[in-house]
C-alpha cells in the first residue's frame, strides 16, 4: 500500500548536511561580521569605539563622522575624479572590447587567427612596469587623465568572454539572413549583435567600472597633481598614511578629537567608499555567474 | 589566393573596426615589450632608449649579487605558495558545500554575502585589515586580550605578515573564486546522481565520486594559471600593507621594482629585475602546462 511518507535520508547523510549548513553559516558570519562591525563603529560615538564597547551594533549613535567627511574638499574632489575616470574609462573599455571581440568572432575574416595571436602573446609577455611608464612619459601623458584611460584600454579576458558569446549565442542564420538583405558588418554589429548581447555587455560594463572605481595603482605611478587624484588615492592617504584632511577636523572640538574621533572617521570613510559599488552589486550579482561561465568555456 | 583576396575585400569593415584595438596593442603592449631592452643598457633619459649604451648583463649580475636578492626571492615565493596552498582549496570546498543544499533563501544569502568582499577595493580592504588588527582599539586585539593574551601590534610583527596577507586574501576572494567551480558542478549530468542514488551511494560518496572528478579539469586549469603566476604576487596589496617594521618579510620583487625603479629613478636596474621576474613566470607556466598535458591531458593551449 502506498503511503505519502517519503523515503528518509540515512543518518550519515543527514549528519553531513547538518555539518554543511553549519560550515556555510560559519563562513558567512566570518565574512559578514567585519563589515557589520565597520558599519556600526562608523555610527557610534568616538569614546564608545575607542573604549571597546562596540561589538556588533552601534553604541551611542552618532552621525558626526559622516557630517565631517562631506566637509573635506579633498575627498569630494576624489569622488568627482573617480566618477570621471570610471565613466570615461569604462566607455573606452567597452568600445575597445567590442571592436576587438566582434571581428575576432567572424569566421569569414581572413587573418583573424593572426590578430588573435597578436593579442594572446601579450598575456604571457609584457614590458613590465618601467618600460610602460617610460612609454606613457614619452607620449606626454604623465599627470593627465589619459594615463588612467589609455594604457589599460581593454582586458584580454573580457575580449575572450565577449568573443565566445558572439560565437556561441548568436545564431549564424541571423547573419546570413541580414547579409542577404544587404546588411554590412558594421550595421550587423550595431543592429543585431549588440542588442542580443545585453547581458554580457552589462557584466562587462560592471567589471570594468568596478575596476576603475577601485584602482589606485595607476594614480600612484602616473599622477602628481592633487586635483587629478581619484578617490582611492585620497583614501589611501587618509586611511593608511593617516593624513587626515584638516577640513574634516576643522569644526570638531578638541575634546572629541582626544576621544579618538579620527578612528571613527576612518570607519565612516570606509563605508562611504564602498557604497557606490555595494549599491550596484545586488542588481548585477546574478549576471556574474553567467559571465564567469561563458568565460570558462573554451573559445 | 584569389578567394582570400575577395574575402578580405568583403571584410574591409571588420578590418576597420579592429584597427583601433590593434593599434592599442602595438603601442601599449608591444612597444613596452621592445622597451625591455633597457634592462641590457645604461638608460639615460636624455639619450633615450635607443641611444643609451649597451652594457650586457651588468644589471642582472648586480641583482644576483646584491644582498637583498635572496630575501626578495624567498619572500616572493613564500607569500605566493602560501596564498596558493591556503587560497586554492577553500573556494572548492565552498562550491562543494553550496552544491549540496537546495536553492533557497539560505543558499542565495550565503552566495551574495561571500561574493561581496571581492568588490571592495584594495585600499579599503587593507584599511579594514589594519583597523581590525590595530593594537588596543582593533576588534581582534580586544578579543584576544579579553582572553588573556597580551596586546600585539599585528601589522608590526614580521612573522605575522604573510599570514595576515594570505588569510585576508582568502576572506576577500573565496566566494568569488568559488563561482567557477559552482558553474562546473551545475553542468554535471543529473543522471549520474540518479544512478548513484539507485546504487545506494551516500551523500559523501557522491561528493567524492561524482563531484570531485567533474571538478578536476577546471581545477587543473586554475592550478596551472596560478602556478604560472607564482612570481607575480600582488603589488597593490603588499605595498599598502608594508611598513618599516614588517619590511623584512614583506618586501617582494614587485615592490622592490617600484621602489628602486620609479622612486629611485634607477630604470635600467629595475627593468632587469622585472624581466627576471617575468622570465621565471613564463618558464613556470610552460613547465607546469607541459607536465599537466603529460599527466592528465589537460592543458591551456
Amino acid at each position: 500500500m502506498l503511503t505519502n511518507q517519503t523515503i528518509r535520508e540515512p543518518f550519515g547523510d543527514r549528519m553531513l548536511l547538518v555539518f554543511i549548513y553549519a560550515l556555510l553559516g560559519l563562513l558567512t558570519l566570518t565574512v559578514l561580521y567585519p563589515l557589520l562591525y565597520i558599519l556600526s563603529s562608523s555610527l557610534s560615538s568616538p569614546s564608545a569605539v575607542v573604549s571597546g564597547q562596540v561589538w556588533l551594533y552601534p553604541v551611542e549613535f552618532s552621525l558626526k563622522a559622516y557630517q565631517s567627511i562631506f566637509k573635506s574638499s579633498q575627498l569630494m574632489m576624489g569622488f568627482y575624479n573617480s566618477v570621471i575616470y570610471t565613466v570615461v574609462g569604462t566607455l573606452i573599455n567597452v568600445l575597445f572590447t567590442v571592436l576587438m571581440a566582434f571581428p575576432l568572432s567572424q569566421r569569414g575574416m581572413p587573418g583573424r587567427k593572426y590578430i588573435m595571436i597578436l593579442m594572446m602573446v601579450t598575456l604571457f609577455f609584457s614590458g613590465g612596469l618601467i618600460p610602460t611608464y617610460l612609454l606613457v612619459k614619452n607620449l606626454h601623458m604623465l599627470d593627465t587623465r589619459w594615463a588612467l584611460w589609455l594604457p589599460g584600454a581593454f582586458s584580454i579576458f573580457q575580449v575572450i568572454i565577449a568573443r565566445t558569446f558572439f560565437m556561441s549565442s548568436i545564431p549564424l542564420e541571423l547573419q546570413e539572413a541580414s547579409q542577404i538583405d544587404g546588411c554590412r558588418d558594421t550595421r550587423y554589429l550595431w543592429s543585431i549583435v549588440l542588442p542580443l548581447s545585453k547581458p554580457i555587455l552589462a557584466v562587462m560594463t560592471l567589471m570594468y567600472a568596478v575596476g576603475h572605481w577601485n584602482a589606485y595603482f595607476d594614480a600612484l605611478i602616473y599622477l602628481r597633481s592633487e586635483h587629478l587624484f581619484p578617490l582611492q588615492y585620497v583614501l589611501r592617504n587618509m586611511l593608511i598614511l593617516n593624513a587626515a584632511d584638516p577640513e574634516m577636523l576643522a569644526n570638531t572640538a578638541q575634546s572629541l578629537r582626544d576621544q579618538g574621533f579620527e578612528q571613527v572617521l576612518k570607519y565612516a570613510l570606509i563605508v562611504v567608499a564602498c557604497i557606490p559599488v555595494l549599491v550596484m552589486y545586488p542588481f548585477v550579482q546574478k549576471h556574474f555567474v553567467k559571465g564567469v561561465m561563458i568565460g570558462s568555456l573554451k573559445g | 589566393m584569389v578567394q582570400t583576396w575577395i574575402k578580405m575585400r568583403r571584410s574591409w569593415e571588420l578590418y576597420l573596426l579592429v584597427l583601433l584595438p590593434v593599434l592599442y596593442l602595438i603601442i601599449f603592449q608591444y612597444i613596452p615589450m621592445f622597451g625591455v631592452i633597457i634592462a641590457f643598457k645604461d638608460f639615460n633619459i636624455i639619450k633615450g632608449i635607443l641611444g643609451s649604451p649597451w652594457v650586457g648583463f651588468k644589471h642582472f649580475n648586480e641583482l644576483f649579487h646584491s644582498p637583498n636578492f635572496q630575501l626578495l626571492l624567498k619572500n616572493t615565493l613564500l607569500i605566493s605558495l602560501y596564498s596558493l596552498l591556503a587560497g586554492f582549496p577553500v573556494p572548492i570546498l565552498l562550491a562543494l558545500a553550496l552544491n549540496e543544499i537546495r536553492m533557497g533563501l539560505f543558499k542565495r544569502s550565503v552566495q551574495m554575502i561571500t561574493y561581496a568582499p571581492h568588490f571592495i577595493s584594495t585600499v579599503v580592504m587593507v584599511s579594514i585589515t589594519i583597523l581590525m588588527l590595530s593594537p588596543h582599539v582593533g576588534v581582534v586585539d580586544k578579543l584576544l586580550s579579553s582572553l588573556g593574551w597580551s596586546s600585539t601590534n599585528f601589522m608590526g610583527e614580521p612573522k605575522l605578515f604573510k599570514s595576515i596577507y594570505v588569510w585576508s586574501g582568502v576572506w576577500q576572494e573565496m566566494g568569488y573564486a568559488s563561482i567557477i567551480y559552482i558553474a562546473a558542478l551545475s553542468s554535471v549530468d543529473p543522471s549520474l546522481y540518479e544512478a548513484a542514488r539507485m546504487d545506494g551511494a551516500s551523500r559523501f560518496k557522491k561528493i567524492i565520486h561524482i563531484d570531485l572528478p567533474s571538478l578536476l579539469p577546471i581545477t587543473i586549469t586554475m592550478l596551472i594559471l596560478s602556478l604560472g603566476n607564482v612570481m607575480g604576487v600582488g603589488f597593490e596589496k603588499i605595498y599598502l600593507m608594508q611598513n618599516s617594521l614588517n619590511v623584512s618579510t614583506s618586501e617582494v620583487i614587485s615592490t622592490y621594482v617600484y621602489k628602486v625603479g620609479l622612486l629611485g629613478a634607477n630604470f635600467s636596474f629595475s627593468s632587469a629585475v622585472g624581466l627576471f621576474n617575468s622570465v621565471i613566470n613564463l618558464i613556470l607556466l610552460v613547465t607546469v602546462n607541459a607536465i599537466s598535458r603529460k599527466v592528465s591531458q589537460n592543458s591551456l593551449w
